[in-house]
């Protein structure tokens, strides 16, 4: 009974002050995430203030987080969707993904981590975060510049490669080798490919099951449906994010569209709990060892996006202003980065004590300097300079069209 | 249809849909998922980026639809006049004071007593096509008239009635 009472002041306490925090942040207009992730670290082990009852009810809570921000996610593409942008976006994702993660992987080998480490911090560094970038697109007004859809393929991208990067990472951290990997990647494209086909065919009787009419019923059959599917992925060893992510693809229409109003409220709180949950196991002290290197890692790979987006609106016929919008809006990394870094915090594979702490910084850093690099474009100076600069050069035709 | 309308997915968010005006300029709009709509207008100095991005309501949106719809009609109806000679095309306003606001279109007797008909009534930026005679004015109302200049006057006067004259 006591246990249960401590527990309820903790996390009501710890609630309250996280409510605190995200008005705050409103109000300068950031993204609530570092708040949440320094909120994490004051309380958590080696923080300010320990927190002893509520720590398993935080675990739960996190894993449940991680699955609904997954969830949520696939909820947002339709499977066609998907596979349309994948056939155009394909090579934009490429360069994507080599520009962005070999410099994780290679920070982490020159740190000596290991390359179990190195995969997971190359994913770390690859992934851009959605959330932020569709807020910041949002609040700057940029929903119908002619690059957006060039940054939203790039992140959609993204997400789909999250489909066969999270259940590698899922058995490498497993400790079961290169061969057993390469299996669970194997199985996991071939799920992944199924699962694509059968919500693209029947992905409307799926739909049809769960009727939208009863906003009861739809919010405990989706929630219901994701963990038992999330569940039985994660014992088949494909990771339950991933699980999550595709059921939230193969629902579609009006169930679809209703899922999301119902589930987004309990997607911001455990998503706010899970975050949380990975400041409080990472150790504020291991922090200011690692802050240079964060830093060094943040300065290159967000140079890399930049140069990513740059490259992939001009393949759009994107003009140059456009191109470094594009470049800058995808510099924020966030929620992603996370998740991959708190499945490398959990696993029972010894990874590099310090990796948590790094993400930790990492994701501050960009989180934070990332969406106000994106407001550069707009500012007088940097649009005089692009003028010089256009000036200086001979006229390129641009080819237009998508 | 004349016009090139560009259709582009967003995903996760809608689509858009925009055109290049003859003039130049570059207008759009953007269909969110969640049903509402932003009217977008793009910078002529880079037509990559939208200058001015406008939230529309449902109401709106079709309230906007409905006066560009109708100014379609009126010129439509503006070139039907040129075909027709001695066929003239008026939009009056129902005064205030006028004896036949709440009252029925047929009350009016108009075409009976004026040979000019009342093809439109515009109505808080909606367009009421071929109103029958049922059809009920309200203060502020304005109708579109066709018929020779004395039937259009003769209109004019029976509209501008008062309940005492």
């Amino acid at each position: 009974m006591h246990e249960t009472t401590t527990l309820l002041v903790e996390v009501g306490a710890l609630l309250l002050l996280l409510g605190l925090l995200g008005r705050l942040s409103r109000r300068f207009g950031v993204s609530p995430i570092p708040l949440y992730l320094l909120a994490g670290l004051a309380f958590g082990h080696g923080g300010l203030l320990r927190l002893n009852a509520s720590e398993e009810f935080f675990a739960v809570g996190a894993e449940i987080g991680v699955i609904l921000l997954l969830v949520m996610l696939g909820l947002e593409y339709s499977a066609d969707e998907l596979v349309g942008n994948l056939r155009s976006a394909a090579p934009a994702g490429l360069i994507d993904a080599v520009l962005n993660a070999l410099p994780g992987f290679a920070f982490a080998l020159l740190l000596g981590w290991g390359w179990v480490a190195a995969v997971v911090l190359a994913g770390v560094t690859w992934v851009s975060s959605s959330g932020v970038i569709a807020k910041v697109l949002g609040d700057l007004g940029r929903v119908g510049n002619r690059e957006t859809p060039v940054i939203l393929s790039v992140l959609v991208i993204e997400d789909l490669a999250m489909a066969l990067y999270l259940p590698l990472v899922t058995a490498l951290l497993a400790g079961v080798g290169l061969v057993k990997g390469g299996i669970a990647l194997a199985v996991a494209v071939l799920t992944v490919v199924a699962v694509l086909a059968v919500a693209i065919r029947y992905g409307h009787l799926i739909s049809a099951a769960l009727s939208a009419k009863d906003p009861e019923a739809l919010l405990l059959g989706v929630l219901g449906l994701t963990l038992l599917v999330a569940g039985a992925a994660a014992k088949l060893q494909v990771s339950a994010a991933v699980g999550a992510f595709l059921v939230g693809i193969a629902l579609s229409g009006p169930v679809a569209h209703h899922a999301t109003e119902l589930l987004s409220p309990l997607r911001d709180l455990f998503a706010a709990v899970f975050f949380v949950f990975f400041g409080l196991v990472t150790d504020p002290l291991d922090m200011p060892p690692v802050l240079l290197p964060a830093l060094v890692l943040a300065v290159v790979t967000m140079g890399t996006k930049l140069l990513t987006g740059w490259l992939a609106a001009r393949r759009a016929g994107i003009a140059e202003p456009g191109r470094w919008r594009a470049g800058f809006a995808l510099t924020p990394r966030g929620e992603f980065s996370i998740v991959i870094a708190g499945l490398a915090v959990a696993a029972a594979y010894p990874v590099e004590p310090k990796l948590a702490a790094l993400a930790t910084a990492y994701v501050l850093i960009t989180v934070v300097t990332g969406p106000m690099l994106a407001r550069l474009p707009d500012t007088p100076w940097f649009k005089r300079w692009l003028r010089r600069r256009s000036a200086a050069r001979p006229p390129v035709p641009v080819r237009v069209g998508e | 249809m004349r016009v090139r309308v560009e259709q582009t997915a967003l995903p996760g968010i809608g689509v858009r849909h925009d055109l290049v005006t003859e003039s130049g300029r570059r207008l759009g709009v953007v269909s969110h998922r969640n049903g509402r709509r932003d009217l977008v207008l793009y910078d002529p100095d880079d037509p990559d980026s939208c200058q001015h991005d406008i939230p529309l309501t449902d109401d709106e949106a079709e309230a906007l639809a409905d006066i560009l719809g109708a100014s379609l009609m009126l010129g439509q109806l503006a070139g039907l006049r040129e075909q027709a000679a001695g066929l003239l095309t008026e939009q009056i306003a129902i005064p205030a004071g006028s004896k036949y606001v709440n009252k029925r279109l047929g009350d009016t007797k108009a075409r009976t007593r004026t040979s000019a008909s009342i093809v439109a009534v515009l109505r808080d930026g909606e367009v009421i096509v071929s109103p029958d005679p049922t059809f009920r004015f309200a203060a502020g109302d304005v109708v579109v008239v066709v018929g020779t200049r004395q039937g259009l006057d003769g209109v004019t006067a029976i509209l501008a009635e008062t309940p005492d004259g």
